[in-house]
């Protein structure tokens, strides 16, 4: 081979020498030899040795037929190609073969390594490979293809647009293999073309639970970014979903959930507590504790309520890390309120006799914050604190005297005792921000200590120049503030501690002493300031306010790399706000083929709907991979009339109930409301007055509408809690100058909420509401709804039940729960031939279920 | 997504590195040795350090340091995941994780780290996989492959890769077919100091090793199911039919894996296994301080507590520890100051005590703060939970398997403060 005749490309001519075995054995014609050599290669190159200059004589082997050795030239190659570009030309051809081999798992690896080998003149060819490879027979083929994207793309960003036309190719496609491949390639190279995923949204969706753990994470990453620009924010609309990411994957989340990887888990729900906890406990991996905790601490600042019942698991343990030790303290700090306050002092109590100090020190510094925080303990932390001052170890009296200093600054007059006790301390404590900070203390609230003050500046002004910085700084601050209200006494003090202090080694000391003494020793030069002195200086101060550190993580995204650090990671990108309007849906429909189906029938619906207001919705319990929902259609909404426009003289209104939880308060039903004004002339204050009720009954009225022009509608809703009884609610609707009076009379149907459960808990709860709490009817089905998915929007549409999971097609299940009493409504609906049927309900409330069941019967026979 | 990997071992040498990508320097490492100075104790290095350029997150395990260079944003713990999952494939192949083992075996690691990642995003992380990419190393096989020249490395594309199941391979045979399951209870519990509980926690799993030819389709169910409240399992285990039924339904990987693991927290539904009495005193004025401990079982079941070892870091104070253990032996570290007491198992006849004195430094004050015991201990046949395995079934294979299922508790966390 020529190679040994071109010196001249290895460097360094001795290192040549030196290997000269292992190219002998590369040459040989044994396979054994040559693997012999090429493992020793790749044991210096993982060693981080230099093994450059084999190069040449690596090179000529990649077209080996043993697949050990060529495995070893492929990494050899991917390690040095860069830094010879040249010679690693030769081996071009070769994997060119290799990308037509018939074995797939040959033609993957040349492709990753074609692409890995970041070599610029051969982007055309990489190109032609990717584009090739992407319609390759086999997935696991396509799968490199999109890995191989990012890489040509970082090689060449010109290749952008081609590389686009790829990737919108392999969104199409169908494996779960290369789903998470080619979505991490999407990331990469395009993340702003979110066109190119309309129409693979819902497929996304389906395959999610089925890719493999790592394109998980990819994929749920993109999703949240996709439903920030496409849905509208669902916490306006529907009740207070904690974050759409929560509701959308509900119904794939479970399954992903159970899966093994923290990761995943962490990423995908993000907000679900629960895998949160058990990572904190179950994972024995403190790295994995860690990031953990610090989302945790991040969310207990803003959704106290979510953790406070796992107060426990975040005690600390004496094996804990120190570092993880710090977070639980942090999460337990963010949890503390009036009612758990206790019980975590007397958890503190136990960790400062910690042997830990770092830990200790933090401990302190957390019961202070508790005591800022919550008024009712900051005596007793305080006392707490003050013992702790008699502690041996300096650096807990030293973190317990800043903090007291900062308790202390809430409420000075009450404490002056304590103010001595810390000024005989200046004697024994030598920690410099401890000193500082009881020097401060006593020059600030001087006059609760009258005596003990000027004592305190004269051993101070004996060891002055002996003092750490900051201490100076503060004995200065000290003699100043003692000179303006006592002057007689510390006149001499005073200005021997700023003559120390002009020759003070330090300049920042140096100005303070030129500034200070300028201020309260007038002079004619002073000026008007040193009038003043006294305001400047005796100021009233604010108490400093004790923050969680975590308090502003909650811009970055939870569980990404910048959240962790507190600082935008390169690459990070923001989470979009959610849009004003709602996008256009229809974008994301395509032919919705059988496969899409869901089991059972179930209308397949477009999420964005899930948040607009048109019609009730319910999710159900996922089923595979799935989406299973039901969604009556909002034209099914019945509309009734309130007021005809010519009794109200033009105003017309008309209400329905919207099915949507009530938010103000669970027990009432959501009435909806729209108001129109047909005349020519405004209505005006539009609102509520003189409600009659039925004894139990309760109304929340809905907000004054102020101006209603001439020709426009409005829409107000209220509540209503009807005690689960059809009884009316009356009540007078006024404008500005007219009363009506007007009442609401609910169907049995509406009265009670969707209530999801297994066909288990189904049977089980049926059994327990036999006998006079079962009502069976038989019927014959009309003739339009003989089929299932008839039937389940003819009871929908009647109730306001949910779909139960079956397994058999002869049944359909409903669940729900009253509004107010929350007793379970169980229906039944079992077919036969020929349109026969049978309806069960069960019910606790006989009255309710009778009535039910006449509706019901109603809605199916006609 | 992730750079290159650097391996240190505890004497700050990096004895292995892989780059997916551009080559980084090594000198990047010096930021984490920075950090690693900075900690008091190895495992307080920071996962995450970020760099001017890069962002380097570790994990510690084996006492080696697993080093991932990242450059650009990326969830912490997708990196963190992967890791442990490499250590968790060193382990699988080489026994041990150890820097020896990987040393010697610096070529299998480099082949499957290629194999794992590719440009920094995971590739194949599935072991059954990637053993059929990459042949264990053992040493029949090496001889086989020194005499017939025949390699470790696979040449066709493993059959879970494209098939549903990936985490089985086709065409596997046994002549025993076997499968048992271990079900492991860890139980983490505080006590305080006047005995009452104030956290107490179970983390269990269930562990399994099935050796069955073919492709078996098991259940197993329990005859408590609702015991378990938060549960995670391995992908192969049907979500549905456990939401609806409460039964594990899974076609099992070949081998060893862990098929779910749960947790049970309520804190009433806990049985604590073992009881402690101690008087650890300290007088002021005087260089002598009293020691005495007592161990005891209560609610075992009659099951016998064994491999009990008692171990606690006492203050800095105690110079030296002069006890008189009633069975077992026991060290005393004069330099770390760790008491540990190996006590065997626990005869609740003659309950085992460790009495006798400690001897402070003269002169000095009595230590403020007190000694927390951790204790280990192990009960076979027993799982602490209540949790019982109801049956195991097999379809679609023809043959009978022999299976075994066995309980064990064992402590995990658990601390007494005194």
């Amino acid at each position: 081979m020529k190679e040994e005749t071109r010196p001249c490309v290895i460097p360094g001519c001795f290192s040549a020498r030196r290997h000269d075995d292992l190219k002998e054995m590369l040459d040989s014609n044994k396979d054994s030899l040559k693997l012999e050599a090429m493992k020793r290669i790749v044991a210096m190159i993982a060693r981080g040795k230099n093994a450059s200059d084999l190069f040449p004589a690596v090179v000529k082997n990649v077209a080996c037929k043993n697949i050990e050795v060529k495995k070893l030239v492929y990494v050899y190659l991917v390690r040095y190609a860069e830094e010879q570009q040249d010679l690693a030309l030769l081996s071009i051809s070769t994997f060119q073969r290799g990308l037509k081999d018939p074995n797939q798992l040959i033609r993957a690896s040349a492709l990753r390594v074609l692409s890995s080998i970041r070599v610029t003149i051969i982007v055309p060819i990489m190109m032609l490979a990717i584009k090739e490879a992407a319609s390759d027979m086999s997935p696991y083929v396509r799968k490199t293809a999109a890995h191989a994207i990012p890489k040509l793309y970082s090689l060449d960003p010109e290749q952008k647009d081609q590389l686009i036309e790829v990737i919108e190719k392999l969104l199409a496609d169908k494996t779960t293999l290369v789903a998470g491949s080619v979505v991490m390639a999407f990331e990469e190279v395009c993340p702003e073309r979110i066109d190119l995923i309309h129409k693979n949204y819902r497929k996304l969706c389906n395959l999610l639970i089925d890719v493999e753990e790592w394109g998980q994470v990819v994929i749920i990453n993109m999703l949240t970014r996709y439903a920030r620009t496409q849905f509208l924010n669902p916490n306006i609309n529907v009740s207070r979903v904690q974050n759409w990411v929560y509701s959308l994957f509900r119904a794939v989340s479970l399954p992903i959930e159970q899966s093994h990887d923290a990761a995943l888990i962490y990423t995908a729900i993000r907000k679900i507590l629960i895998c949160c906890l058990t990572h904190v406990h179950v994972s024995c991996f403190s790295e994995v504790q860690y990031v953990v905790l610090q989302n945790v601490a991040t969310m207990t600042i803003k959704r106290r309520g979510m953790f406070e019942p796992y107060l426990k698991s975040f005690y600390i343990r004496s094996t804990d890390p120190t570092q993880i030790k710090i977070l639980k303290l942090e999460v337990l700090t963010n949890l503390a309120n009036e009612t758990n306050i206790s019980t975590i002092l007397r958890e503190f109590q136990t960790y400062i006799k910690s042997m830990d100090k770092d830990f200790v020190a933090a401990t302190i510094q957390a019961i202070g914050r508790c005591a800022t925080n919550i008024g009712e303990v900051r005596d007793t932390c305080l006392n707490g604190l003050v013992q702790l001052l008699s502690n041996r170890d300096e650096l807990v009296v030293a973190e317990s005297v800043v903090v007291i200093k900062k308790l202390l600054q809430m409420q000075p007059e009450k404490h002056s005792d304590i103010i001595k006790h810390m000024a005989k301390l200046t004697d024994n404590i030598q920690v410099p921000m401890a000193r500082a900070s009881i020097l401060w203390l006593i020059g600030e609230y001087c006059e609760h200590v009258p005596k003990i003050a000027p004592d305190v500046l004269r051993k101070m002004a004996k060891s002055f120049t002996n003092e750490e910085d900051i201490v100076k700084l503060q004995i200065i601050n000290l003699a100043a503030k003692l000179y303006l209200t006592n002057s007689k006494q510390t006149k001499l003090l005073t200005q021997y501690v700023l003559n120390l202090a002009k020759y003070d080694q330090n300049y920042d000391i140096r100005d303070r002493a030129r500034f200070i003494r300028q201020l309260i020793v007038p002079t004619e030069k002073s000026g008007a300031l040193s009038k003043y002195a006294k305001k400047l200086f005796l100021a009233l101060k604010p108490a400093p306010v004790l923050e969680s550190p975590f308090k502003d993580r909650d811009h970055f995204q939870l569980g990404s790399l910048s959240h962790l650090l507190n600082a935008k990671a390169g690459g990070y990108q923001e989470l979009p706000d959610w849009p004003e309007a709602a996008p256009d849906p229809s974008v994301r429909n395509v032919e919705v083929k059988e496969s899409v189906r869901a089991v059972g029938t179930v209308t397949y619906r477009d999420t964005g709907a899930l948040w607009g207001l048109q019609g009730p919705q319910k999710m159900e319990g996922s089923e595979g991979c799935s989406f299973r929902r039901t969604i009556a259609p909002s034209s099914a909404l019945k509309s009734y009339e309130l007021l005809h426009r010519i009794t109200g003289e033009g105003l017309s209104v008309e209400y329905c109930f919207s099915r949507q939880p009530f938010i103000p308060d669970a027990n009432m039903v959501a009435v909806q409301v729209h108001f129109t004004n047909n005349s020519t002339s405004d209505t005006k204050s539009l609102h509520m007055e003189d409600v009659k009720l039925q004894s139990g009954m309760r109304v929340k009225e809905f907000p004054e509408i102020e101006l209603l022009p001439a020709g426009e509608t409005a829409t107000a809703v209220m509540g209503i809690d009807f005690c689960d009884s059809t009884q009316t609610a009356n009540f007078q609707l006024c404008t500005h100058t007219r009363k009506f009076f007007v009442s609401i009379q609910p169907p049995v149907g509406e009265l009670m909420r969707p209530f999801f459960m297994t066909e288990n808990e189904f049977k089980k709860e049926q059994g327990q509401l036999m006998g006079m709490n079962e009502i069976t009817e038989k019927l014959t089905l009309d003739v339009k709804c003989r089929n299932e998915h008839a039937i389940v929007q003819k009871v929908t549409t009647a109730a306001n039940l949910s779909r139960v999971p079956c397994g058999s097609d002869k049944e359909c299940r409903f669940a729900g729960r009253t509004v107010t009493s929350s007793s379970l409504v169980l229906v039944t609906v079992a077919t036969k031939d020929q349109g026969a049927a049978q309806l069960t309900v069960n019910c606790e409330k006989m009255v309710i279920g009778t009535m039910l069941v006449k509706d019901i019967l109603l809605a199916l026979t006609q | 997504m992730i750079h290159s990997l650097f391996l240190i071992n505890a004497s700050g040498d990096i004895f292995l590195e892989k780059h997916w990508k551009s080559v980084v320097s090594r000198s990047v490492c010096d930021y984490f040795f920075e950090a690693q100075e900075r900690a008091s104790e190895p495992e307080n290095v920071p996962p995450v350090i970020p760099t001017p350029h890069h962002y380097l997150i570790s994990v510690l395990r084996h006492r080696i340091y697993f080093v991932a260079v990242i450059q650009s944003e990326v969830p912490p713990l997708f990196v963190i995941e992967f890791l442990h999952r490499v250590v968790d494939t060193f382990q699988d192949y080489f026994g041990v994780c150890t820097e020896a083992a990987i040393k010697d075996n610096v070529v299998v690691v480099y082949e499957l780290l290629e194999e794992m990642l590719d440009n920094g995003f995971p590739l194949a992380t599935e072991s059954n996989i990637l053993k059929e990419l990459i042949k264990p190393p053992t040493i029949l096989r090496t001889m086989v492959n020194t005499i017939t020249g025949s390699t470790n490395v696979g040449e066709q594309l493993p059959t879970g890769q494209l098939s549903v199941v990936p985490w089985r391979r086709t065409g596997v045979k046994y002549t025993n077919n076997e499968a048992y399951f271990d079900v492991v209870e860890e139980i983490d519990v505080i006590i305080d100091k006047s005995g009452s509980t104030i956290t107490a926690e179970i983390q269990g799993v269930i562990d399994a090793c099935v050796k069955l030819t073919g492709m078996p389709d098991l259940t197993l169910s329990f005859m408590n199911p609702r015991l378990l409240d938060d549960v995670s399992f391995h992908p192969c285990v049907r979500f549905k039919r456990w939401e609806a039924e409460r039964i594990l339904s899974f076609i099992p990987p070949d081998g060893n894996f862990r098929l779910l693991s749960y947790h049970v927290s309520s804190q009433n539904l806990v049985a604590i296994p073992v009881y402690v009495k101690h008087n650890i005193t300290f007088r002021e004025g005087s260089s002598q301080g009293r020691f005495d401990l007592t161990l005891g079982p209560k609610q075992t079941m009659g099951k016998v507590v064994e491999s009990v070892l008692v171990s606690s870091q006492l203050p800095r104070g105690v110079l030296n520890a002069n006890l008189n253990p009633s069975q077992g032996t026991y060290t005393f570290d004069p330099v770390t100051k760790l008491l540990s007491w190996d006590v065997g198992k626990i005869n609740p006849q003659k309950l085992p005590s460790l009495k006798g004195t400690m001897s402070l430094q003269a002169g000095a004050s009595k230590p403020d703060e007190n000694p927390t015991f951790n204790i280990q201990f192990k009960i076979q046949q027993m799982a602490i939970s209540g949790l019982k395995v109801n049956r195991l079934d097999m379809y679609g294979e023809k043959y009978k398997p022999f299976k075994g299922i066995k309980y064990m508790t064992k402590a995990g966390k658990f601390q007494v403060r005194t």
